[in-house]
């Protein structure tokens, strides 16, 4: 432990080693899950429709003959059962819509009944110039807002009843630029669809959880519907983390193996250095196997240390290079048990099997050469 | 009988034509408690001999027994507790581990001892005070003298308590003032029961040892009283 030159340069080379493998595991880890987070926020991932024998008449957004489909629904109280599904903690939001052709001002358009507490995790993209309707309101498209031309505080009548427009959707570019949306309970019935619901819309937080589990078990809850899944969000998320995930592990496989060679080269350097003290060892008594017990000792202790401070090392580098990169909206590390238990075995895993080689080579050391070796 | 047993050693270095016969058919017997001294030129053997002697060197051929015990036909392992138990070294060069102190370079043997720690540091004090050097156990090797190193080198030798102590020169760096105090040492250890087996050059030293061994061109030329 007193030769501090070598045992520092094996610290050294194991500590950057870890640090760097614990850093890099960490920065990926901490994104993956900032990732997810977003993702999980980026609105819905399962559609509920319900079961139809028609083709859907739609290609592209374009819609072909008037009408998609002819409308089918849903019973509303049949959602309820989805909070009862075995995975119920992982659905984030549930937002049942309800869908009738109306005339706005002399326009044929869609009206939307909708849950606007789910809409907001459902669809955080919105940006309202406005505000969120009350019961007797309207939130209109961006075009729907054009063609009609009305904008907020405007009231419009639709089947005989009136309604403010207290909001207007920012362009989205999706299909909801087009539609006029009013609460779930007042389009009901306006539209006459009371307790009914023609599609829904689901936001599961899955990054553990399985989809394809989720969407049977949601599919048996509801014996009318139809269940899908969004399923190029999900594994494009699931591949985008996977590769990330494989690339770490590659690039820490490297460093590992670097790091082990470092051991290796200084471990036979210092046994070499030590042929005279080895040899007094033995001369005095010392078996082959305290010689090697000694060498690997050494080993194991200056790589418990460069494991523990490798960790730490390496997750306030983490920390560090987060806040730079992201400022107070910094993604949150925290502190891993398992993955400081993990820098501590393998550094001292690699230390020890790279340190059995110069411990036999020192521990096979004639003590008659060994000590003419001066 | 004889404590100490040499038949016929011999020892061959390199083979065919680079042979090198260092030691050439040496039979001679030393009793418990006798000093003895191996004098001659350089390359004569001394060192072959005593590295054999000490366990170290396995004999091209002959026997060699301390105790009753074939050292040769001991397994490796077996022989660095013999080693262990039966011989105390003291080297040319002191063989000092520069980083450990005098106490820790003393109490180095008792490492792979079953005992007791507070037994051990007893034990390495005891050395020290045996050999007067109880007030500097502190201190690293590049903080004291050459006769002092000696000393230690001693001390190390004969903490466990061997009944052997054999030396390798054990003045040979000294200047001839500390060398009288090391070989008063040595001379003391001898009276208190302990086989002294020293290699010298030097007749001065050599006159310490109750025999002398004296060798030359491998072989042993004759026996002295001292």
């Amino acid at each position: 432990m007193r030769r501090k030159a070598k045992a520092g340069f094996v610290l050294a080379g194991l500590l950057i080693g870890i640090a760097t493998v614990v850093g890099l595991i960490s920065l990926i880890e901490a994104m993956t899950q900032d990732i997810n987070h977003k993702l999980e926020k980026y609105g819905a991932n399962i559609l509920i429709v319900p079961q139809t024998e028609n083709l859907s008449l739609t290609y592209g957004g374009l819609s072909l003959g008037g009408v998609s489909f002819e409308m089918e629904e849903i019973e509303q109280k049949e959602l309820g059962n989805i909070q009862d599904i075995r995975n119920a903690a992982n659905i984030a939001a549930v937002g049942p819509i309800v869908l009738g052709v109306v005339t706005v001002s002399g326009h044929k358009g869609l009206l939307a009944g909708i849950d606007f507490e789910a809409t907001k995790i459902l669809k955080p993209w919105w940006k309202v110039e406005g505000s969120v309707p009350e019961e007797a309101g309207l939130l209109l498209g961006s075009e729907v807002a054009r063609i009609a031309g009305l904008s907020v505080g405007d009231t419009v009548t639709i089947l005989n009843r009136d309604f403010v427009v207290s909001g207007v959707i920012q362009p989205t570019g999706s299909q909801d630029d087009q539609l006029l949306f009013g609460r779930l309970k007042t389009v009901q019935a306006v539209l006459g669809k009371e307790g009914r619901i023609s599609m829904a819309e689901v936001s599961a937080l899955c990054r553990d959880c399985p989809i394809d589990a989720m969407v049977k078990q949601i599919a048996d809850a509801l014996s009318g519907a139809k269940v899908m899944a969004i399923q190029q969000v999900v594994k494009g998320r699931m591949a985008t983390l996977g590769q990330f995930k494989q690339f770490s592990y590659g690039v820490s496989s490297v460093i590992v193996f670097i790091g082990s060679l470092v051991v290796l080269v200084t471990m036979m350097g210092s046994v070499r250095e030590r042929t005279q003290e080895i040899g007094i060892f033995r001369a005095i008594g010392f078996r082959r196997s305290h010689v090697m017990k000694i060498v690997l000792l050494e080993a194991v202790v200056i790589s418990a240390l460069a494991g523990i401070l490798g960790y730490l090392v390496g997750y306030l580098a983490t920390k560090g290079a987060l806040h730079i990169f992201e400022g107070d909206r910094g993604i949150p590390v925290s502190f891993n048990l398992e993955l400081a238990g993990w820098a501590l075995g393998i550094a001292v895993g690699v230390g020890l099997i790279s340190s059995i080689y110069p411990a036999l080579i020192a521990a096979r050391l004639d003590p008659n050469d060994a000590l003419r070796a001066v | 009988m004889s404590y100490i047993l040499a038949k016929d050693l011999v020892k061959h270095y390199g083979k065919g034509d680079g042979i090198v016969e260092a030691v050439r058919g040496m039979s001679f017997t030393i009793d418990s408690g006798e000093f003895i001294a191996v004098m001659g030129e350089s390359g004569a053997g001394k060192s072959t001999v005593l590295s054999i002697m000490g366990a170290m060197n396995a004999p091209t051929s002959g026997q060699y027994a301390v105790d009753g015990i074939d050292v040769y036909k001991l397994k490796r392992e077996r022989r660095a507790d013999f080693r262990r138990e039966f011989l105390g070294f003291v080297f040319q060069s002191f063989h000092l581990i520069p980083y450990l102190t005098v106490m820790e370079n003393v109490a180095l043997p008792l490492a792979i001892v079953k005992a007791r720690a507070k037994e051990k540091e007893r034990m390495a004090e005891e050395a020290l005070a045996r050999v007067g050097m109880a007030d500097k156990a502190d201190r690293l090797p590049g903080q004291i003298s050459g006769g002092e190193k000696e000393r230690v080198a001693i001390a190390r030798a004969i903490v466990n308590e061997p009944p052997v102590l054999m030396a390798d020169e054990p003045t040979g760096n000294l200047d001839s003032k500390t060398s009288r105090n090391v070989m008063d040492l040595l001379k003391k250890l001898n009276r208190e029961g302990m086989t002294v087996v020293m290699v010298t050059h030097s007749h001065e030293c050599a006159g310490y040892a109750g025999r002398v061994l004296h060798m030359a061109d491998g072989r042993l030329q004759e026996a002295c009283a001292g």
